[in-house]
């Protein structure tokens, strides 16, 4: 297998370990760290918080390197434009993170966990990106 | 460890997984020159969208955030977690689904990837989805709604 699959096999592999250990797979964890009127739980800022500081300083480190290790080029968004789509989308995915303590990685993540409904997690958010690529195509 | 006044935070192990969450981060930036947003990487593996990524680079990342989960809980022996019931659970996938791809991200690739380098979109989509995030909870339980089982 070559270094461009085993790299992301890896990256996703510590993802899914962190996510676990930080303890946002527990919905009830994510849905605690948004109860700011309530029982707030403050432990997903200290996994932000932690993941933050480490990108830092990779971001510190990209300007020194000409290439990535193992791509050719570095790809990192350039857009710095504030649009509608992005707050609105952004709003959306906040409803739906705030109605069921899940966001995408640890929705995938939740798989060995909670099989059955963290199927129905991706299953569905499968279909929302699908609605949404079909109603932009007309 | 906990914080005095907030007895169910587990600010260390939060902190260690962020770190692991960052590094992995790093890698996906400092190797494939790719930003770790799982929103985006899981577009691209099933060919709803996505970036420039490999289709097959982006399954690797999708199948390794379940492995990493199943390390950590074969090892500690059982991870705890309280779900929602399927109805609020496809309601939300499909808003999560609509709202990241509209968003150009999610908690990873904005939050993580993107305040980090005080990127301004990022910072205004980490800070909407905080918002919408806070205001849909406190709502619902003013509502009296209780999602998790």
């Amino acid at each position: 297998m070559s270094s461009k699959l085993i790299t992301p096999l890896i990256a996703g592999t510590i993802f899914g370990a962190g996510l676990t250990i930080g303890g946002m797979t527990d919905p009830a964890r994510v849905r605690g760290f948004l109860d700011i009127f309530g029982a707030w739980d403050p432990t997903l800022a200290f996994v932000m918080g932690g993941a933050v500081i480490v990108m830092a300083v990779a971001w510190g480190i990209v300007p020194r390197m000409v290439e990535p290790l193992f791509a050719e080029k570095f790809h990192i968004p350039d857009r710095t434009d504030l649009t509608p789509s992005l707050i609105g989308g952004s709003a959306l995915f906040g409803i739906g993170w705030g109605i069921a303590g899940l966001c995408p990685g640890p929705g995938i993540a939740a798989l060995v966990i909670e099989p059955a409904k963290a199927a129905a997690f991706v299953a569905s958010m499968f279909a929302g990106m699908l609605i949404l690529r079909l109603f932009e195509r007309n | 460890m906990t914080i005095p006044g907030f007895p169910d935070a587990a600010p260390l192990a939060g902190l260690i997984g962020g770190i692991l969450i960052g590094v992995s981060a790093a890698i996906m930036l400092l190797g494939m020159g790719r930003i770790a947003g799982v929103s985006g990487i899981f577009a691209k593996a099933t060919g709803v969208g996505g970036s420039g990524m490999s289709r097959g680079g982006a399954w690797a990342f999708v199948l390794g955030l379940p492995l990493g989960a199943l390390i950590v809980a074969l090892v500690t022996g059982g991870v705890e977690a309280q779900f929602a019931g399927f109805a609020p659970i496809v309601v939300a996938g499909v808003l999560v689904g609509i709202g990241t791809r509209l968003g150009s991200g999610c908690t990873s690739g904005h939050g993580v990837c993107g305040v980090s380098r005080l990127s301004a979109r990022s910072i205004v989509a980490t800070a909407t989805f905080m918002a919408a995030g806070i205001v849909t909870v406190a709502v619902m339980n003013a509502m009296g709604m209780e999602v998790l089982k």
